[in-house]
């Protein structure tokens, strides 16, 4: 489905190159759940936006289903961090969630399917709200509800909740495990949380630290249900957390711990 | 409700104890150029009737209208133009500064030149004056549209005219209203002035023919009906901005209080 093959990128500064990615090689399938963490500073983003068509690799390629990205492609929904920059303020959510449909659907079902997607993310009766009279957390659900009524087959999330408090966190975390059983969409997650990766993902790519490349690829072998007490609680979950950390440490010093046993 | 008429109170006190200063200190004036108030008012109302108004207001406003609309215009196309290219911006800047330099009032006798004495000339002076606050505000908020915002555009396929109206001018809306207002000020200037030059009716030729014919407080008179011609604009102009910018003071007040 989504294919990243040997992408490098190097921004050309004034007088040094910086190089946010050396080396990047993974494929996600569809309808899978991906987390993608590393150290700050390893160039997620610049990843996540090479992914999504937003900025060309120096080297190496993405494919979705086979073809070259060379521009935003057109089944590709993203959700930034900054929930605040993304939602435009001179809009009503409901505007919001609209206006990507407005190329591509018909008026009566512009209006059910912005329905359904904030119903979805339980956002229905703020339609008439603006953005920035709801809290932190209201405002990323009405991006994810954006995405959701944009009907992608790949869903790219920046660090989604990285600036919203814990306990909303921990709901919008349910809320995308339960939109990704819906939708049956496949989905990148890049977060520096390491708890939220083990908790959200099917899979786990953990990133070097610059210049990039992947240190290891994970998979999650807990149950597909998942709740914040359970789950968090389970010795396996444990297990994994505590060695996607040791990697990532691992990773800050330039070494590697030997991959994990899976059951 | 008391708060309402509190505020109607701050709003008129100095209005009114200027008003008052005024014709308490010319009551007893002999001066000729400077008659007492109530002279003036009276004279107010002698020749600010309706025909006169019809006559000599109307055309005025009317040429400011049509000033400031094709300035707004102008500038705003051509500041996102100059504010979206960059090549564009290097081609046109230094043209630019040197119009910029130039004040409006002495290009009303090279506008006379080519475009008569009719209106076409006053509002061709009028959009000379009008279209640099508002181009250079509109360049400042083409240029500062947010990046996540524009990404967020680019990756729902939001492009071409969609991406000029909900992204761009939306989000240079209060950099334009800035200028718009900075502009309003100055084509109020520039109506009366291109007037003053080469006219046969408008305010600023009335205001001149009473001068020169020593109609002093019918003068005077004039000068009040351009003050209050200026409190409706601006009136008008608030009415406007709290419409187009209700999401952005709403915005602002949002994140004021954390």
């Amino acid at each position: 489905m989504l294919d990243v093959r040997g992408v490098q990128k190097v921004y050309a500064g004034r007088r040094r190159q910086v190089e946010a990615i050396r080396d990047l090689t993974f494929t996600i399938a569809a309808g899978e759940l991906v987390c993608l963490v590393g150290p700050s500073g390893c160039g997620k983003t610049t990843l996540l936006k090479c992914m999504a068509g937003l900025l060309t690799p120096t080297a190496g390629e993405v494919r979705l289903q086979g073809k070259k990205v060379t521009g935003p492609p057109p089944g590709t929904a993203v959700v930034f961090q900054e929930y605040g920059r993304s939602l435009f303020p001179w809009m009503s959510v409901r505007d919001n969630v609209e206006l990507p449909l407005r190329q591509k659907v018909a008026k009566a079902r512009r209006a059910a399917l912005v329905d359904q997607a904030l119903e979805s993310v339980g956002l229905a009766g703020t339609q008439n709200a603006y953005p920035w009279q709801l809290s932190g957390g209201m405002q990323q659900r009405v991006a994810i509800a954006r995405a959701v009524a944009y009907q992608p087959q790949v869903l790219l999330m920046d660090e989604p909740f990285a600036a919203v408090d814990a306990q909303t966190r921990a709901d919008l975390e349910d809320l995308i495990r339960q939109l990704w059983h819906q939708l049956k969409v496949t989905i990148l997650f890049v977060t520096h949380d390491i708890d939220e990766a083990v908790y959200l993902g099917q899979r786990v790519i953990v990133l070097s630290s610059s210049p990039t490349v992947v240190q290891e690829q994970l998979t999650v072998d807990l149950p597909d249900e998942r709740d914040q007490l359970h789950t968090r609680s389970d010795p396996r979950f444990t297990q994994l957390r505590s060695h996607v950390y040791e990697q990532i440490q691992a990773a800050k010093q330039g070494s590697q711990v030997p991959p994990l046993l899976t059951a | 409700m008391l708060a309402v008429l509190r505020r109607m109170l701050l709003l008129v006190a100095l209005p009114a104890v200027l008003f008052g200063v005024w014709w308490v200190s010319t009551a007893n004036s002999t001066n000729f150029y400077i008659p007492p108030l109530s002279d003036i008012l009276r004279a107010f109302g002698r020749v600010w009737t309706v025909d006169r108004l019809r006559a000599d207001v109307w055309p005025s406003v009317w040429r400011l209208a049509a000033g400031y609309a094709l300035a707004t215009v102008a500038g705003v196309a051509l500041g996102v133009l100059i504010g979206r290219a960059r090549r564009v911006a290097a081609v046109l800047e230094p043209v630019l500064e040197f119009f910029r330099a130039i004040p409006p009032p002495v290009l009303v006798p090279v506008i006379m030149l080519f475009a008569g004495f009719g209106n076409l000339m006053k509002v061709l002076v009028i959009v000379s004056g009008c279209v640099w606050p508002i181009l250079l505000n509109t360049v400042a908020g083409v240029r500062a549209v947010d990046e996540v915002l524009a990404d967020t555009c680019r990756s729902y396929g939001i492009v071409g005219p969609a991406r000029l109206h909900h992204l761009i001018l939306r989000s240079a809306s209060p950099q334009i209203v800035t200028g718009m207002r900075q502009a309003l000020s100055i084509g109020i200037i520039l109506m009366v002035i291109s007037e003053m030059f080469a006219a046969s009716n408008g305010l600023g030729f009335t205001i001149v023919q009473f001068q020169r014919s020593f109609a002093i407080p019918d003068m005077w008179s004039g000068i009040l009906v351009l003050g209050l011609l200026g409190i409706a604009l601006s009136l008008l102009f608030r009415l406007f901005e709290y419409r187009v910018l209700a999401w952005y003071h709403g915005l602002r007040d949002a994140s004021r209080q954390p």
